[in-house]
Parts: C-alpha cells; sequence; structure tokens
C-alpha cells in the first residue's frame, strides 16, 4: 500500500526545492560562468560538496548548524516558537543545500555557453540587462534551467539520508517517500515497498530521461 | 557628427590611442594582433571602460574619464558588427533585426526589419535562423541589425574574416555602396591592409595600443612616419641607409646604401652621418633597359623571385647579391614573360627620388622582425 501522506510531502518538499533554488541558482551559475573574482575556486568547490560527502555526514553538520542551539536555529525559534530541526522547514533548508550542486552546474554550463559578445550584441542593441536576461540569456539557458529543475526534484525525492539526520521520521511533517520504503522494507511489508519503489523509479526515470532529452536539444543548436 | 577618442590604459591591454573620424568617413584600424584594435572598439560602444580619455560622437560626450561620464552601450546608438556576427541563435533573421529596433512603436518593428533585410538583399530568408543562413548571409543580417539601430556610429570588427575569399569580395562590394548612403563615422577594424586600403579614407596604425601614424591609405604608403609603421603595413622595401649630403637647394639629401648614392627629396631632419630608414613604395620602382645604368637612382640586381597572379607580376631583385638588399618591384605577368624576367635574370631598377621616403631608424632592440610577424598571425 503506498503511503499517499509521504509522496504528498515529497512531492511538496521537491517542488518547493526546486522553486526556490531557481532563482538563487540562476544567480550563482551566471555568476560563477562569467564573472571572475577572488576565492571563486573555493566557491565553486563548496557548491559541489554535497556531490562527494557521504549523505550522513552532510547530514550532521546540517543537523548542527540548523539545530537549537545556532544561530539560525535560534532565530527560527525566535520568529515561530518552534525548532527548526525535524520539521519540514528545516527538511527544506537542508533541501536547498544538498541540492546546490544539481541545480547550479547544468545552469552554469549553459550560462557559460552564451558567448560574450551576443550579450553585448544586445546591449548595443538597445536592450536593457534585465531584457537581455529576459530575451536573449533565459531562452538560451532553458534547456541547462530545465535539466536542473528537473534533476533537483528527482534529487529531492530520492534523497534519504540527510532527511533521516535532519528530519527524523515525523509523519505529515518529514516522513518523506524515501523514508516511508524504508520503514516499510524494515517492517517486511514488502508489497507497500515495491510499489512505493517502482513510483518513485517510474518518476526517477522521467526526470532523467528529461534531463537527457533537453541536454541533446542544447548540443543539436 | 564627428567621432573623437582619446583612450588611455595600462591594463590589461595598454592603450594610448587617439581617434578621429568624420560623418561619412570610414577609419580603419590595422595592426598585429594584440595592438588593442578590438578593444578600443569596445571602448567606442561602452562595452570596456578605459581608465583615462575621453569618447565624443557629435555634440554629445559618451566618456569623460576625468568627469566621470560614462554613457551605457543601451544609450550610445551605435551600430556594431561583431567579428562572428553575435547573432541572437534562437532567433529569426527578422527577429534578429527588431531586437534593434526599441525605438520604434512595437507595431512597427516587423515591418522595418523586413525593410533592413530586403536593403541587405536577404529578402524572403527572414524565417531562417541564423544556424540556417550562409556566412555570408549571417554577416548581412548582422549589418541590417547594426544599421536597424540607426547609429550615430558604426563599428565593424573584422567583419569579413569568417567568409571565404569569393564571398568576401562580394560583400566589401556592398559594404563599399552601402557606407555611400550612410552619413555617419564609421570605424573598421581589419588585419587586412588591402581591404583597409580599398574601403578607408583615413588608416590609423596601431601597436601595443598606441596610435603611430593615422593618414589616408595612400599617404600611409607614400609616407610612412616610421620605420615600423612601414613594417607593420607590409611595405617590402624597407632599408637602413646613411646620410651624405644634405642640399636644400637642389632638394635632396643623398643617402649611401651598400656603397651607392641615392637620392631622395630633401629631409631636414637628418644630420650628415645619421642613419636614416628609407622606403620606397613597389610602385616607384621602375624596371629601367641595361643600358641606362647611368641614370639617377639606378641599381643592378639579381631576380630571385618571380609570383604572378592575374595578369600581375610581382618581383623580387637582390642587389649586389645580399639577402638583405631585396628590393621588390610590380609588373604586368605578360612584360615580365616577355623580357625573361625570372630567377636569376639581372634587371636595372630606378627608385623614383620623390617617391624615397625618410623615416628616423628602427631603435636597435629591433623589433621589427617580430612585428611584422606579428602581422602576419
Amino acid at each position: 500500500m503506498i503511503d499517499w501522506q509521504a509522496l504528498s510531502l515529497s512531492l511538496q518538499l521537491a517542488t518547493a526545492t526546486a522553486l526556490l533554488l531557481l532563482p538563487l541558482a540562476i544567480w550563482l551559475a551566471r555568476l560563477l560562468a562569467w564573472s571572475r573574482f577572488p576565492y571563486q575556486g573555493a566557491v565553486e568547490a563548496a557548491i559541489l560538496l554535497p556531490l562527494v560527502l557521504p549523505p550522513t555526514v552532510l547530514g550532521y553538520y546540517l543537523l548542527l548548524g540548523l539545530g537549537g542551539a545556532s544561530p539560525l536555529g535560534q532565530a527560527y525559534h525566535a520568529l515561530t516558537g518552534r525548532a527548526l530541526v525535524f520539521s519540514f522547514d528545516g527538511l527544506l533548508a537542508a533541501s536547498l543545500i544538498f541540492n546546490l550542486p544539481f541545480a547550479v552546474q547544468p545552469m552554469q554550463r549553459s550560462f557559460a555557453a552564451i558567448p560574450r559578445e551576443v550579450r553585448e550584441a544586445a546591449w548595443v542593441s538597445g536592450l536593457s540587462r534585465w531584457q537581455t536576461f529576459r530575451r536573449i540569456e533565459l531562452p538560451l539557458a532553458w534547456p541547462g534551467i530545465a535539466a536542473a529543475l528537473a534533476l533537483t526534484f528527482a534529487h529531492t525525492l530520492g534523497e534519504f539520508g540527510v532527511v533521516l539526520m535532519v528530519g527524523g521520521s515525523v509523519p505529515g511533517e518529514t516522513k518523506t517517500i524515501a523514508i516511508a520504503i524504508y520503514d516499510q522494507a524494515q517492517a517486511f511489508n514488502d508489497t507497500a515497498a515495491a510499489g512505493m519503489s517502482a513510483l518513485l523509479l517510474a518518476l526517477s526515470f522521467g526526470a532523467v530521461t528529461l534531463v537527457s532529452w533537453l541536454g541533446r536539444s542544447v548540443l543539436r543548436r | 557628427m564627428t567621432l573623437v577618442a582619446r583612450l588611455e590604459q595600462a591594463a590589461p591591454i595598454p592603450l594610448a590611442a587617439d581617434i578621429a573620424c568624420d560623418s561619412g568617413e570610414l577609419l580603419a584600424l590595422v595592426g598585429p594582433s594584440g595592438s588593442g584594435k578590438s578593444t578600443i572598439l569596445r571602448c567606442l560602444a561602452g562595452l570596456h571602460r578605459p581608465a583615462a580619455g575621453h569618447v565624443r560622437c557629435g555634440d554629445q560626450t559618451w566618456f569623460d574619464g576625468g568627469r566621470g561620464i560614462d554613457v551605457s552601450p543601451q544609450q550610445r546608438r551605435v551600430g556594431f558588427v561583431f567579428q562572428h556576427y553575435a547573432l541572437f541563435p534562437h532567433l529569426s533573421a527578422q527577429a534578429n533585426v527588431m531586437v534593434a529596433l526599441q525605438h520604434l512603436p512595437a507595431g512597427e518593428r516587423a515591418a522595418q526589419a523586413r525593410q533592413w533585410l530586403a536593403r541587405t538583399r536577404l529578402e524572403g530568408l527572414e524565417a531562417r535562423r541564423p544556424a540556417e543562413l550562409s556566412g555570408g548571409q549571417q554577416q548581412r543580417v548582422a549589418i541590417a541589425r547594426a544599421l536597424a539601430r540607426e547609429p550615430q556610429l558604426l563599428l565593424l570588427d573584422e567583419p569579413f574574416s569568417a567568409v571565404d575569399q569569393v564571398t568576401r569580395r562580394k560583400l566589401l562590394r556592398q559594404l563599399i555602396e552601402l557606407r555611400r548612403a550612410l552619413a555617419i563615422p564609421i570605424v573598421l577594424v581589419t588585419h587586412d591592409l588591402e581591404e583597409a586600403a580599398l574601403l578607408a579614407d583615413t588608416m590609423t596604425v596601431l601597436h601595443h595600443g598606441r596610435t603611430l601614424q593615422t593618414a589616408t591609405p595612400d599617404e600611409l604608403l607614400a609616407r610612412p612616419a616610421s620605420a615600423l609603421v612601414a613594417r607593420l603595413t607590409d611595405q617590402p622595401n624597407v632599408f637602413v641607409g646613411r646620410v651624405i649630403e644634405q642640399s636644400p637647394t637642389t632638394d635632396t639629401t643623398l643617402i649611401e646604401w651598400l656603397g651607392q648614392p641615392l637620392r631622395a627629396a630633401h629631409h631636414a631632419g637628418f644630420a650628415v652621418g645619421d642613419s636614416a630608414c628609407w622606403v620606397v613604395p613597389e610602385a616607384a620602382v621602375i624596371l629601367v633597359r641595361e643600358h641606362q645604368l647611368d641614370r639617377e637612382n639606378t641599381l643592378e640586381a639579381t631576380v630571385s623571385e618571380r609570383l604572378a597572379w592575374r595578369g600581375h607580376a610581382t618581383v623580387s631583385a637582390r642587389v649586389g647579391g645580399r639577402h638583405d638588399a631585396t628590393l621588390s618591384f610590380a609588373i604586368g605577368a605578360a612584360v615580365a614573360q616577355r623580357r625573361g624576367i625570372g630567377p636569376g635574370a639581372r634587371v636595372a631598377l630606378q627608385l623614383q627620388k620623390a617617391a624615397i621616403s625618410l623615416t628616423p631608424a628602427d631603435p636597435p632592440s629591433g623589433s621589427a622582425a617580430s612585428t611584422r610577424s606579428e602581422l602576419q598571425t
């Protein structure tokens, strides 16, 4: 039996992560693609770190960074009266961080592929920076942006280690579908585990297919 | 409308350049790679901010380092044809041109863009994207887009470098026709000296971001300001001699070269005994009969090379058998054939006195050889 509540929570988390990361990742990707600034290598490495860190290590540091003793955790408690860890908001904050490389990397490659002269041609043609972004950069970088959104969405649906460390398994609050599958498998409820696994497999396959199709359409241009 | 600019900076590319171009005139910036030609265009368009100087077009100041004025590229009304055209790859030819028509009401842009495409002979190709157009067609879309802006200044950055030779000639003709109709200053960057000489009213020679000389193409070839300018403009006949006599009354500066006297028009800038660089254009080296060797400025030489192309032959001949004393001259290929002027033939060459120009010799660091190879890269 499929845990619809966990699925719905996962979909909410994935959608919120993708939408909130979109402007932040576009800003970071353009900055990294076109600007040169001190310690750029360190900034790029920090963004890539979630790709290589064990989820438990990343989860542990996020737990420290978002916990009640941390400035962020205290500020959140002062505002809402609730703890940030083991809540949906805490999970979302963690999700934004561990998805950074999945969102920034494809976008950065897309923006870097736009020749400087094309943007300059837009400026001398009279387009403002914002018009250039909307009418020239966004359409040209769109496949990379869409790929980043699909990857972020799929990766959030499937993330397990960090979610467990930061969110635990509070039904309706932090219990995502990946955790639900783990719980069902631990309880030897193979039918439910199989059903939910197949669903996650289909969603992830769809997302990856979309990414690969978008990637090919970039190459064709 | 006149363009006047002074551009200065130390890095990333050093600049100390003076640019001036009148309305309806075409100024060609020539010089080796890395001489700052493209950076100058970017400064004029507002895409690069120099450390100091000014850019004025007509009665508008676009940049003034001292007064903190730096008008954005959007407000400068510049038409810019980039080296690789920089067309918007996701937009049709018509939409590319429409982008430059922001100054018109939205409803008029499509019709106006079609008119510009028609003027650059692109009727029927309005819906095609850049990838579906040939190199020459892409270049014409870029020109249409630059002109659609109704610019006060047109900048062309090596506009013919990415097309084949045949297309290049066609485009050159179109550009010559087009510029007659434009009453704005046009600045062309090129490393092709023939192209520059064909199109330009004035040429500015640049080296390491510094303006060396500004003159008409004919003047530049006839009277290079220095040996470096002569070499940068690919003049083949550049040599060093020594001044042995100054005679203002006979309008003569007599120089000694390879033990022979050569008469040049009088140049007061040299004292007897000074080293002087002398330059003579290919066209002023005249092939005479062997029995005329006693004429003024006539030398005996041995032909080392003959290159014929489309009825013209460029002949190189060594004076005294020396590699570093090779005179180059041009004659009709048929004449060369008839008179047996090929490698090994002995010829008598007269250098026209009035065409010999004298400039200070290169500084001893001797960067001349390297500058020539830079220009050819």
